[in-house]
């Protein structure tokens, strides 16, 4: 077996962001392992400064193109606490509804655009097209409901228009609504063949004991609703965040990092599911129980199924939503007006895990200091962990194969490096 | 490429190899050209897309048309852009950041140390990771030949611009204001429910999206050419507005060039009734 290895991925493809990993192995031992992060910072704290609360939502969703509507939904959140604005029920219950699309949308790009791939040994989507072409409609067919659930609700996914301060600033109609559940009920067929697509390759077996942080909620499953929740710390209050997950920076990288008091944790579907696996649809459950995913699950490749189950989970909840929102309207609403000024938290969980906003908004109505804590940058410090434990053990393998599992688990983060300042390449040295 | 067979010319064309390349910015062009899910397996059949990392492994140095997304903000950056301009036949500014610098643009309002120190900490300096310079768009440093406006583009704008380069004609420039979109999309004036709007002055082209979806034209695209400066802040007067409210709006995706652009500034109510003071 050989001892030695040097891996230098430049600029990791099928990610969302520029990101490098430098790998150093002397004797099968690890001597360097790096997860740089090349994205240029953006700076959105300072960008946020001085400007007026009513801009904030705005500028805070250029973080990300993928979740916007999570980065809005945060922000918001951290606005309306701040300002005491209430926001309707109907309001609260479209912007879960957007929220829901958006989820869909990210976890069905990321496991067919950039997971199925690796699978098949594709390239890209382009690939999987002429091996897969029933595959990639089918992912195309899924990707575009969610776009629609987004549109129908907010304007568009990318940079949602109408979720604003206060409330939602567009109704959509009734009919809109009833179109979308119909789209969604269709949506059950193409699922299950992602399902049984990622099943038909076995994940590697791989687990590491980690902490999971999520939102829990006490009626529903956590995502847009609830706070903190460690599996190791329990109930984490939202004002002590900070205070708790530390955020540090490493010279090598643009985005910072994460540690909790217990060391490395893990954010996102997999930390969510394996948090709040009751609280998940009947379908989801099932489809977990299908792909053998029994919370806890300390495998990070199993990521891409809890993706999966999620889809479930999502599609059912918004299809209640839409329910729920024909009962009682829909009717056009004014938004509320700020009655307040202050410090504000939003939390919301993002695609990819906990997403945390702060602001402190002053009389004027004008934001002076801005803090976000990122899901990428959370996972970070769990994905350079895992790397170390994990190369050494497949160092007898062929060195494509080796970069080729390296590229794999990075990408089962999902990591987003555009919000984390932006992600990646792998470079063996 | 001709090839003969049995005294039958059969011509070949090669597929247009395109390239997308994102600099400081959010993806979020990129992904809208993911969501042309309708389009994609038709645009996948007319050209060869060669460079695409949000998407897809692999990347190559050989393509004719590039499409860059993100403004520039780092001294690796203006290099990598000098050479895709020197490789590309044709280079399309794609959205916001890369034509006009976009929301990026509002960090140049404070200094670059200061930025940093915010960010990442008193030690900030010694690190070259958090290296950045002031935001500017691509036609600060490269000739461009075609421009996608807006944050994020239009769907229709990417497909529009791309069938016309793929056809040898050159991509039609919207140079009305957003108010001929709004008025198509049949909304109600903005002005009319009491809140003031950048719709006026604003290249078109979007549909006037987000007035249909209820919020306020936030001036993403840019000034349209040779915006009507005049009727605008008469607008502004018969709604009681002052100039100055209007220009704070302005400076959230139109910092960049309206610092340097001195034709805005002149034509600008703003400025210039503080030249009249003068």
């Amino acid at each position: 077996m050989k001892k030695d290895l040097n891996i230098n991925i430049h600029e990791i493809t099928r990610v969302e962001g520029h990101g490098n990993i430098v790998i150093d192995i002397r004797n099968g031992r690890v001597k360097e392992l790096k997860l740089e992060i090349i994205e240029s910072p953006r700076f959105f704290e300072v960008m946020l400064k001085g400007r007026k609360y009513d801009e904030a939502h705005h500028i805070m969703s250029r973080i990300c193109g993928i979740c916007a509507v999570s980065h809005t939904s945060a922000s918001l959140k951290a606005i309306e606490s701040a300002m005491s604005i209430r926001i309707s029920k109907q309001s609260a219950m479209l912007r879960k509804l957007s929220y829901c699309g958006e989820l869909l949308q990210s976890h069905i790009l990321h496991v067919f655009f950039l997971v199925f791939p690796d699978l098949v040994g594709a390239k890209s989507i382009v690939e999987l097209f002429e091996s897969h072409p029933e595959l990639a409609r089918t992912g195309l067919k899924l990707k575009r409901c969610a776009n629609d659930i987004c549109e129908t609700v907010s304007g568009r996914h990318i940079h949602p228009i109408s979720l604003a301060p206060g409330g939602v600033l567009f109704t959509p109609k009734a009919g809109e609504l009833k179109g979308l559940k119909k789209e969604l009920l269709r949506l059950t067929d193409g699922l299950e063949r992602a399902l049984d697509f990622i099943l038909s390759v076995p994940a590697p077996s791989f687990s590491m004991d980690r902490e999971f942080i999520a939102l829990k909620d006490k009626g529903e499953y956590g995502l847009y609703g609830g706070t903190p929740f460690s599996s190791k710390l329990k109930h984490i209050k939202p004002e002590s965040y900070t205070k708790k997950i530390k955020e540090y920076i490493v010279p090598y990288s643009s985005a910072k990092q994460a540690r909790s008091p217990k060391g490395t944790f893990m954010v996102g579907a997999l930390a969510r599911v394996n948090n709040n696996f009751r609280q998940l649809s009947t379908r989801a459950r099932k489809a977990a129980f299908v792909a053998g995913l029994k919370p806890p699950s300390y495998n990070p490749f199993m990521n891409n199924v809890a993706q999966i189950v999620e889809c479930f989970h999502a599609t059912d909840e918004a299809v209640d939503l839409i329910d729920a929102i024909l009962e009682i309207g829909p009717r056009p609403e004014p938004v509320k007006k700020p009655a307040a000024y202050g410090t504000g938290i939003g939390i919301v969980e993002a695609p990819r895990g906990l997403l945390f906003h702060e602001y402190d908004i002053n009389r004027d109505g004008v934001v002076e200091r801005a803090e976000c804590v990122i899901p990428t940058a959370q996972n970070l410090r769990s994905i350079e962990d895992d790397l170390r434990a994990f190369v050494p053990a497949i160092l007898d393998r062929p060195r494509s194969e080796i970069s080729r599992s390296i590229e794999t688990l990075v990408r089962a983060y999902d990591p987003c490096i555009s919000c984390s300042s932006h992600i990646m390449d792998v470079s063996f040295e | 490429m001709v090839a003969k067979t049995r005294g039958l010319i059969m011509t070949v064309v090669a597929l247009p190899k395109v390239a997308f390349f994102s600099f400081t910015c959010c993806e979020g062009c990129q992904l809208m050209v993911l969501s042309c899910e309708k389009e994609l397996p038709d645009i996948l059949r007319h050209v060869k897309i060669v460079n695409f990392r949000e998407a897809m492994t692999g990347k190559t140095d050989d393509y004719e048309i590039a499409f860059v997304e993100g403004s520039i903000s780092r001294t690796e950056e203006v290099r990598k852009l000098k050479k895709i301009r020197k490789t590309a036949r044709t280079v399309v500014a794609l959205g916001a950041c890369s034509a006009t610098g976009g929301l990026n643009c509002l960090k140049n309002r404070f200094p670059m140390e200061e930025v940093k120190k915010t960010v990442y900490g008193r030690n900030a300096s010694r690190y070259r990771a958090f290296d950045t310079l002031p935001v500017r768009a691509i036609d600060e440093i490269i000739k461009v030949d075609h421009y996608i406006h807006g944050c994020p583009i239009p769907k229709k704008d990417f497909l529009r611009t791309l069938t016309a380069l793929l056809m040898g004609k050159v991509p039609e420039v919207n140079r009305n204001p957003v108010c001929v979109d709004c008025k198509m999309a049949g909304n109600i004036c903005v002005f009319e429910k009491g809140n003031s709007c950048l719709g006026p002055v604003t290249r078109a082209g979007c549909e006037a999206v987000c007035v249909t979806y209820g919020a306020i034209c936030w001036g993403c695209r840019g000034l349209v050419d040779n915006p009507n400066m005049d009727a605008h802040s008469e607008t502004l007067e018969r709604y009681g507005l002052t100039a100055a409210s209007i220009m704070q709006k302005f400076d959230l995706y139109g910092n960049c060039k309206l610092e340097k652009s001195e034709t805005i500034c002149q034509h600008h109510p703003v400025t210039r009734r503080k030249q009249k003071g003068r």
